[in-house]
């Protein structure tokens, strides 16, 4: 019993991680360009609900992502104007991203669907419903590895599938090919690409745009794959969370997906424990759990354990005249 | 080029009255379209807006409250700007500030009056506030972590602890909602229209109380402090220039750890208002983004008091005569202001150069000279 109930949080960590992975991915290229974007948020709740509500009204899941991550990566393009061609504060839009989208979903979401800021249910067949791995049944029997494989691995959503090929994608590109040198280097050394004449604006305008097509997934998997609709609010700090992962996970693919599934697991586990008496210590309050996330990275940016170091290039417009 | 007496520099006035003027339209104009979208008429919802925030004295009194809180987390961020911090913690040194406030309160409101309980409730939530400020100032200023990483951190690990105190610990006995006991009238600061009676004056209810009056203290000693001290010069000196404050003998690491004090207190003030002032208990999420605006409000004034505290009435304003708005307009609600704050935010703060070339051309050709922008792209 105890093993079905690991296998359970693990199912579940596995279900939450899927928009961090997403978002820290994003986070990525934004920020290895040179970027910050705590813009992750909003552009998160605001895919999300351009998802539910083309998916309420065509029906049609992959509409829907499409239409959110257009969604996504026009907010993406916003920021960049602001940061790029107007050297404007990246931290002060990304903000302003956050807060327009919080407010302009349940405004919209309210004048379109008369729901208090929610979405219509939508039916299974809009939505991106959980996939049953080949053989999942067949192995169901076997001992541990059985459950582990149609319990844990199989059965989910094809985006949760998905965030993990975004993983090798992002890893791929950043680290395998010449966009992704470059890429790097824009965040590290702007002049230096600048000299060897490639445009740091546009090095920078793509990382965003694909910074916002990941985002768009992100919220795409919130709003019609984890759940059935969009409700007001809904992305509730996961893009934060994201960027602490991604911070967490020192700026790099694989150590980010492993800081989203462990803030994953946390949360899983949160939720599991919730006034269940734990052995010696009692019951753990939930928030403790909630809060160790953020309460890890800025222990670990403090430098006690491990190091975290940003692109050094970050966060400073970049002007030829200088 | 136009030779040199035909080119003049910007004005002073131009830059920092008319941009900031031109910004501001630009985010109204959106809003206005944000309006037009959903069907309502925009004309009528900014006269609306207008009548529910000056209309009659208890709109008045609703816009003076809010605008209350936004002079302390507008002068919060404003602080730190000018040592080149970006404290974007402004919401949770207010949260853990509350938190400091009402402990006093909850431990003393029986035993001391309110003329020693009040001051002791400030200056415990200052120091509560200015702890949860220093702290991502320290990580910053010895252990090199990201301020602006570190404040978004702190927000949410103060959302945690707040929650947890207030569901497990605080809350009242018998309660259902996660909030501590009322505190006696011995911790609670008068409103302005009980002050107006010890004067004879009759003004209407109101939950504007006499926080109002700390805040405008508060930014004027925030002005002198500023730029009439020589904290405030090394202040601004590191701010300007780390390396150079480090040549002149100037300790940046500390100036910045005693400016996030400052900056933590500041924001914490706003409990004043909420707290002491009309809630008289503490309650969950109290700063209600509060702390955000403080942002939108310090960026709005130019980092200036007298800025802050004209845009803060702006904000006060936007508030109150949006929720009267939600009530007139079945399509509007109360988000509606949200939007519009991250409009402001964007326009006035992100775009802040878009429109100085506009404006330096429209200029250049109304005194027929070429007028010259300073980092403008």
């Amino acid at each position: 019993m105890i093993l079905a109930d690991f296998f359970n949080v693990l199912d579940a960590a596995l279900r939450v991680s899927t928009p961090l992975i997403f978002c820290a991915m994003a986070g990525i290229f934004s920020e290895r360009s040179g970027i910050i974007d705590i813009s992750l948020e909003g552009k998160l709740l605001a895919s999300a609900f351009a998802a539910a509500c083309v998916a309420t009204v065509s029906g049609s899941p992959v509409l829907a992502l499409s239409v959110a991550m257009l969604v996504s990566v026009c907010l993406s393009l916003l920021h960049g104007v602001a940061c790029i061609n107007y050297r404007g504060n990246q931290v002060v839009s990304g903000l302003a991203i956050n807060i327009l989208m919080s407010g302009l979903t349940v405004v919209l979401g309210i004048a379109w669907f008369h729901q208090g800021g929610q979405t219509p249910s939508l039916s299974p067949s809009a939505r991106f419903m959980p996939i049953e791995l080949p053989g999942a049944a067949a192995v169901a029997d076997v001992p541990v590895l059985g459950p582990l494989y149609s319990g844990v691995i199989s059965g989910h959503s094809v985006l949760v599938y998905a965030a993990f090929l975004a993983v090798l994608f992002t890893s791929w590109v950043v680290y395998r090919t010449r966009f992704g040198l470059r890429l790097r280097a824009v965040g590290e050394n702007p002049q230096a690409v600048d000299t060897a004449g490639i445009s740091v604006a546009w090095m920078r305008y793509r990382a965003i745009i694909i910074c916002g097509a990941l985002c768009g997934i992100g919220g795409t998997y919130l709003a019609i794959a984890q759940n059935a609709g969009f409700s007001r609010e809904m992305s509730a700090g996961q893009g934060y969370i994201a960027l602490a992962a991604m911070v967490f996970g020192n700026w790099r693919p694989g150590k980010a997906l492993m800081a989203c599934l462990l803030f994953g697991l946390l949360d899983a586990v949160a939720i599991r424990l919730q006034g269940v008496p734990m052995p010696i210590v009692g019951q753990v309050p939930v928030q403790l759990i909630q809060a160790l996330p953020f309460v890890l990275t800025v222990v670990l940016l403090a430098g006690f354990f491990g190091r975290s170091i940003a692109p050094k290039a970050i966060g400073q417009p970049y002007s030829k005249d200088r | 080029m136009s030779s040199a007496d035909n080119t003049v520099h910007m004005p002073t006035w131009l830059r920092v009255g008319v941009v900031p003027l031109v910004n501001l339209s630009m985010a109204l104009f959106v809003s206005g379209l944000i309006f037009w979208i959903i069907g309502e008429n925009p004309i009528e919802a900014v006269r609306l807006m207008i009548y529910g925030a000056f209309g009659y004295q208890e709109a008045i009194g609703y816009t003076l409250f809010y605008a209350t809180n936004f002079i302390f987390t507008g002068l919060a961020v404003a602080v730190a700007f000018h040592a080149g911090l970006f404290n974007i913690g402004g919401e949770g040194q207010a949260y853990v500030g509350g938190l400091g406030m009402a402990l006093m309160a909850l431990a003393f409101d029986d035993v001391l009056p309110v003329y020693l309980l009040v001051p002791l409730c400030l200056v415990s939530g200052a120091v509560f506030g200015a702890a949860w400020g220093a702290v991502p100032g320290w990580l910053q200023a010895y252990r090199g972590s990201h301020i602006v990483i570190t404040t978004i951190m702190f927000n949410f690990i103060a959302s945690a602890l707040l929650g947890y105190l207030l569901v497990s610990v605080l809350i009242a006995p018998g309660s259902m909602a996660p909030e501590t006991r009322k505190f006696l009238d011995s911790a609670s600061i008068p409103y302005l229209y009980e002050i107006a009676a010890w004067f004879g004056v009759e003004l209407s209810r109101s939950p504007a109380n006499g926080s109002l009056f700390i805040a405008l203290i508060c930014a004027f000693g925030l002005w002198l402090y500023i730029w009439r001290s020589p904290s405030g010069y090394a202040l601004r000196t590191v701010g300007f220039s780390e390396r150079a404050a480090s040549y002149s003998g100037i300790d940046a690491r500390k100036v910045t750890v005693i400016t996030m004090c400052l900056s933590g207190g500041l924001a914490a003030m706003m409990g004043l208002n909420e707290i002491l002032g009309t809630q008289h208990r503490l309650l969950l999420n109290f700063t209600a983004g509060y702390g955000f605006t403080g942002i939108a409000v310090s960026l709005m004034g130019r980092n200036h008091p007298v800025g802050i505290v004209l845009a803060s009435l702006l904000f006060g304003a936007l508030y109150q005569g949006g929720a009267e708005l939600a009530f007139d307009m079945p399509k509007v609600t109360r988000e509606m202001v949200v939007a519009i704050q991250g409009l402001v935010i964007l326009f006035s703060g992100a775009l802040a150069y878009m429109s100085e070339p506009w404006v330096a051309w429209v200029y250049g050709k109304l005194i027929g000279k070429h007028v010259i922008v300073e980092g403008a792209v």
